[in-house]
């Protein structure tokens, strides 16, 4: 028995762990380093329909416990990230959930249409959370009405299940979380980054090029916590969540708070065998806290 | 290959103001072959600061398992690291990057490395791969003060060496740019590692010269995962833009744009 198998909409899982998207790329850096099939999912850098080639750098900036990021969704584009980037990824036995982006509802559904065709695509991720983008993204991710109009637009055309990433910009996440889920998401990931700033002290002036940028890192791992223990009260399709994740233990607290998988963001960048190193410690936690199958794990906050 | 390894500190020592030199030995060091790439490192085991720091390797000795780097100590991190004692730890990932090409210098032919600061470092390495090669390197290299200046003998054991300094406390008053227009070297090819500003001026200077310039840029992940530390290109180049940790951070002259 696979005691680390985790089975949620259009993803059959080894284990609960997958680098988060925008963290791992589309996985050539870190097939360097490690066997990528380890994993239970890998979630690909946000794609767009167009090319697009990012902020002006400095793109990020260091903070306590963590750092912004501004980086602007650069990726090749749709087309590339299908003949290449997902066909190389073909190799590897491990489901890819690919990670949405857009300006307008067309963009999102387009890219969608064809990226859901995709041999190992097995899930979409909307990115309806991204503050580093002047239109789309985030704007979508903050009004519940608009929210749920996207994610239905998505569902239309989406030939796999479709999951939202949301924003942990907004007075109440459980209203957004509701609305996807009413609006017919298959699943929840959450949280995308907390808009933040840093300031060069001698200046006065932010160091980050764009401004702001999203905040990631352990420093957020308690907000997030908070949001997807709120958010497993109040809707019954299944949570992926993140944020701040860097141990096995933080892995625990997450499943415990209702996430039924788990993903690594920030953590890669500073130690890139975390996602392995830790689906190797997965069974002997198990047996620390006395269960057979880390599915027991999900939701016992709320027990 | 890229490891991560935890490397134990050999050497550790401070030889200019703020400028730091560590030895560390490891296995790593068999998997370091061109001179140019560089080290992430770690210098806590917690969270503070989260990120690795890149540091360029200015020495390799295979026979022994060790690299020599030097460092600026200069803010949180790298002052952090300042304060690691001999016999202590550091978790390595590297070696990253791709360094300078010494094949595109043949042998009885003179180059000339010009470094900037804390760029100075890998052009150490590169200059004794040269020199075994049967290359003749004229050094120039510029600091802000005496006080900043490093290596300088080390580089007079290998080839013609100039110091610069911003505020004439030792060598010649200026910058590598104003030293190298009053020597007018005879050169093949230039190498040259220092702060983009610099770099900018000697690719301007020699526009129509064979060169290669080592890069710099804030960095996250290190592997070319996370887009940090992106470059513009110039439209001499097919690409739309380069990763300085994974794509460089050497690169032929005219391909970043400065």
């Amino acid at each position: 028995m696979n005691r680390l198998s985790i089975e949620l909409p259009g993803l059959s899982l080894k284990n609960p762990i997958m680098p988060a998207s925008g963290c791992f790329g589309f996985g050539k850096e870190y097939a360097r380093l490690y066997d990528l099939s380890k994993l239970g999912a890998i979630m690909i850098k946000a794609t767009t329909l167009e090319t697009r080639l990012g902020n002006p750098t400095p793109r990020v900036a260091e903070t306590s416990s963590g750092m912004l990021n501004a980086i602007g969704l650069q990726n090749p584009g749709l087309e590339k990230v299908l003949a290449e980037e997902l066909k190389w990824l073909e190799q590897y036995d491990v489901p890819i959930i690919a990670n949405v982006a857009g300006t307008l509802t067309e963009d999102y559904v387009e890219v969608a249409k064809h990226i859901s065709k995709s041999k190992n695509v097995h899930a979409l991720e909307l990115n309806i959370s991204c503050p580093n983008v002047k239109c789309g993204g985030i704007t979508f991710g903050t009004d519940p009405t608009v929210a749920a109009e996207l994610t239905a637009a998505v569902k239309e055309v989406s030939e796999v299940p479709v999951y939202v990433k949301l924003s942990p910009n907004v007075t109440d996440i459980g209203e957004i979380a509701r609305a996807v889920e009413a609006g017919g998401a298959d699943g929840i990931t959450m949280i995308n980054t907390l808009i933040g700033m840093r300031l060069d002290t001698r200046t006065g002036k932010p160091v980050i090029a764009n401004g702001t940028g999203g905040l990631s890192g352990p420093a957020v791992k308690p907000v997030a916590l908070r949001m997807v223990y709120e958010v497993a009260k109040q809707v019954s399709i299944p949570i992926i969540g993140m944020g701040g994740v860097a141990t096995v233990d933080d892995v625990i607290d997450f499943m415990s708070a209702g996430a039924s998988a788990v993903a690594v963001g920030t953590a890669n960048f500073v130690d890139p065998f975390v996602c392995p190193n830790i689906i190797n410690q997965l069974p002997e936690k198990l047996d620390w806290l006395g269960l057979n199958h880390v599915s027991e794990l999900v939701g016992r906050s709320h027990r | 290959m890229i490891r991560q390894e935890r490397m134990r500190i050999v050497k550790h020592k401070e030889i200019a103001h703020h400028i730091f030199e560590m030895t560390l030995a490891g296995q790593l060091v068999h998997d370091m072959y061109s001179p140019g790439q560089f080290v992430h490192i770690r210098v806590s085991d917690s969270y503070e600061p989260l990120l690795r720091r890149p540091i360029s390797i200015a020495s390799i000795n295979h026979k022994d398992s060790e690299f020599t780097m030097i460092y600026r100590a200069e803010g949180r991190g790298t002052t952090m690291l300042s304060q690691k004692q001999i016999g202590e730890e550091l978790d390595v990932l590297g070696p990253l990057g791709n360094g300078f090409p010494i094949e595109e210098a043949a042998p009885g032919e003179t180059v000339v490395l010009i470094g900037g600061g804390i760029g100075v470092p890998p052009l150490y390495e590169l200059s004794k791969r040269l020199v075994d090669k049967g290359v003749k390197p004229i050094h120039v290299l510029g600091f802000q003060s005496k006080e900043a200046v490093f290596y300088e003998d080390f580089f007079r054991e290998l080839g013609e060496t100039h110091i610069v300094t911003v505020d004439g406390s030792h060598g010649q008053q200026g910058f590598v740019t104003t030293l190298l227009a009053e020597l007018q070297p005879e050169f093949t090819s230039y190498f040259t590692c220092g702060p983009t500003g610099m770099l900018a001026a000697i690719q301007n200077m020699y526009h129509d010269r064979k060169g290669f310039l080592s890069f710099e840029e804030r960095m996250g992940c290190g592997l070319g995962a996370c887009f940090a530390c992106v470059c513009k290109t110039t439209d001499q180049t097919e690409v739309d833009y380069v990763k300085v940790c994974s794509d460089g951070p050497v690169f032929p002259a005219g391909v970043v744009s400065v």
